[in-house]
């Protein structure tokens, strides 16, 4: 049966899988802290999840293992249809190559410009080698997230919204079929977080892109979300489209949607 | 109870020797994979090598300077003045110029490596790497631990001609060498035997250099202050692997050598 399967999945073409995660009873401590105690999620192809969920629950434990940087104690992972944990070397890296992560922090590389921060995975991963080509594109990308003008800044010149922006533009570049946002516009103002959370909205709508965006922003919530999870100590409590849950009498769900009209 | 203090030691040491093996298997295999980062290479060359140079020129030149004005008394009260350049350049080739001057680089470049990864491992810049698909291995770690391996032999070369230069200045305070004989005698008395294991010696250095920086950045914690104790880790761990690979060598070289 298992062996059935793997073929058949290496068969089938990859426009054809509907669920590109699939998560199990997903289980990770450190020493005695069980963070993940129980997480079971689906994310279909071109959906846009969001989680929210209180500070320390979880949440970017959850995107880390999903990406093999954290591996889970019990539970099953899998990304299009193959199990993380056991994925060698190579299938990892090939994975990742299909993964976009924006990190909380943006984690720009700051010995190097916000250009070459951006060519960085065009040249290493895509192995793209016009200059003409990666020009264009790091422009583009730049572009969209409103930070053409910083091309040439070291990321230690740029203010927090600014690097934050940078990382989505270094993520997106590589157009991955998967993104992982982890708090896009947590520290942004009200009009770039609308801005960002439109343009990842056009991402999925452009490239059929799925996502899982982790956020505190209602606001990004309700333009991008397909789907909103609410995590609670390492489980997911509720589950709905952003009006569904808007309307629950869940005490914890209805905490994050009071400020809501 | 006390055993149960000694046993986590043990164990943590034990699995910390094995992860340095699998560090440096994993720095080896990337070394020939394909996709080398010259550029990087070559910055990193220059961070380390050319950044260096006045630190150690300074460093090796008060060095000679001081070699001879101590040396010089008592060579002058056996009456073996005329024995000063030889004394130096043996005891500054063979090893003082070495040791030195690789003490000099574990402050300064494997604290800095240290320093620059371990702060990357914090702002999540090395998870960043690791998960786009690129390879933090061979980019960050393969350059700079060959950088550190070809670059302070270089720099051991340079400072022990600065230190013989220096001792040449030190030895005209007192007595009229003419430059001319003072470098036939340096030459003269310096055999390969002299020379050439202290190079060899010269290149594990370097690679102790840039490899302990390189496993303290990558495996520091994450908060900030982490970042400091890798780099402090780093310069007196890479010291202390210096002074070993000093009595390994100067074991071999007996043996094979001066017998
Ligand atoms: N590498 C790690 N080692 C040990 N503990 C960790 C590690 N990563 C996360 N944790 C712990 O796991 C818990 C959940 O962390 P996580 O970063 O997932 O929270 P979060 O839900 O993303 O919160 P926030 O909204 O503040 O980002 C925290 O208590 C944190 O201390
Ligand atoms: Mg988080």
């Amino acid at each position: 049966m298992e062996k059935a399967n793997e073929v058949g999945i290496k068969d089938k073409p990859k426009s054809r899988e509907d669920v590109v995660i699939a998560i199990k009873g997903l289980k990770k401590s450190f020493g005695e802290k069980n963070v993940l105690k129980n997480i079971n999620l689906q994310l279909k192809r071109s959906e846009n999840i969001v989680v929210l969920g209180r500070s320390g629950t979880g949440k970017s434990v959850t995107i880390q293992c999903i990406v093999g940087l954290l591996r889970q104690d019990a539970g099953s992972l899998k990304v299009f249809g193959e199990e993380v944990s056991e994925m060698s070397d190579k299938e990892l890296k090939q994975l990742r190559i299909k993964i976009g992560f924006l990190f909380q922090s943006g984690a720009l590389y700051d010995s190097m410009t916000v250009r070459e921060n951006l060519e960085f995975p065009l040249t290493r991963i895509l192995k793209l080698t016009d200059q003409a080509e990666i020009n264009k594109r790091v422009e583009a990308a730049l572009e969209s997230v409103g930070l053409l003008e910083a091309i040439d800044k070291m990321p230690s010149d740029l203010s927090g919204g600014m690097r934050k922006r940078a990382g989505l533009a270094r993520t997106i570049i590589v157009n991955p079929e998967i993104i992982l946002y982890d708090e896009p516009t947590t520290g942004l103002d009200p009009i770039t977080s609308r801005e960002i959370s439109d343009l990842i909205l056009s991402i999925q709508k452009k490239y059929k892109t799925s996502s899982i965006i982790i956020t505190h922003d209602m606001e990004c919530a309700r333009m991008a979300s397909d789907r909103v999870l609410i995590m609670n100590e390492g489980e997911y409590i509720a589950e709905g489209s952003f009006d569904e849950l808007h309307k629950s009498n869940n005490k914890i769900v209805a905490a994050f949607f009071k400020d809501i009209a | 109870m006390a055993e149960q203090v000694v046993i986590p030691g043990w164990k943590k040491w034990f699995e910390n020797i094995g992860d340095q093996v699998w560090f440096f298997f994993k720095f080896f295999r990337n070394i020939f994979t394909g996709g080398f980062e010259w550029s990087e290479f070559v910055r990193q060359c220059y961070e380390i090598g050319y950044r260096s140079m006045m630190l150690v020129g300074i460093t090796s030149f008060i060095m000679g300077v001081v070699l001879i004005v101590q040396l010089r008394p008592t060579l002058v009260a056996f009456g073996a003045a005329s024995m000063l350049p030889r004394t130096l350049a043996v005891s500054f080739v063979r090893e003082i110029g070495p040791v030195i001057i690789a003490i000099i680089c574990a402050g300064k470049i494997a604290s800095s490596i240290g320093a620059e990864l371990g702060s990357m491992k914090v702002t999540e810049q090395l998870d960043a790497m690791e998960v786009s698909g690129a390879n933090p291995t061979q980019y960050l770690v393969v350059t700079r631990i060959l950088a550190t391996t070809f670059m302070v032999p270089l720099l051991s070369v340079i400072g022990d001609a600065i230190g013989l230069f220096g001792g040449f200045l030190a030895l005209n305070l007192r007595d009229n060498m003419s430059f001319q004989l003072y470098f036939t005698k340096v030459i003269g008395s310096l055999e390969f035997t002299d020379f050439i294991p202290a190079f060899i010696k010269t290149i594990f250095f370097g690679f102790a250099i840039g490899f302990v920086g390189c496993y303290k950045g990558f495996n520091s914690n994450k908060g900030t202050e982490s970042v400091g104790i890798a780099a402090n880790s780093a310069v007196v761990t890479a010291s202390l692997w210096i002074f070993v690979i000093d009595a390994i060598a100067v074991q071999a070289t007996s043996l094979l050598f001066y017998n």
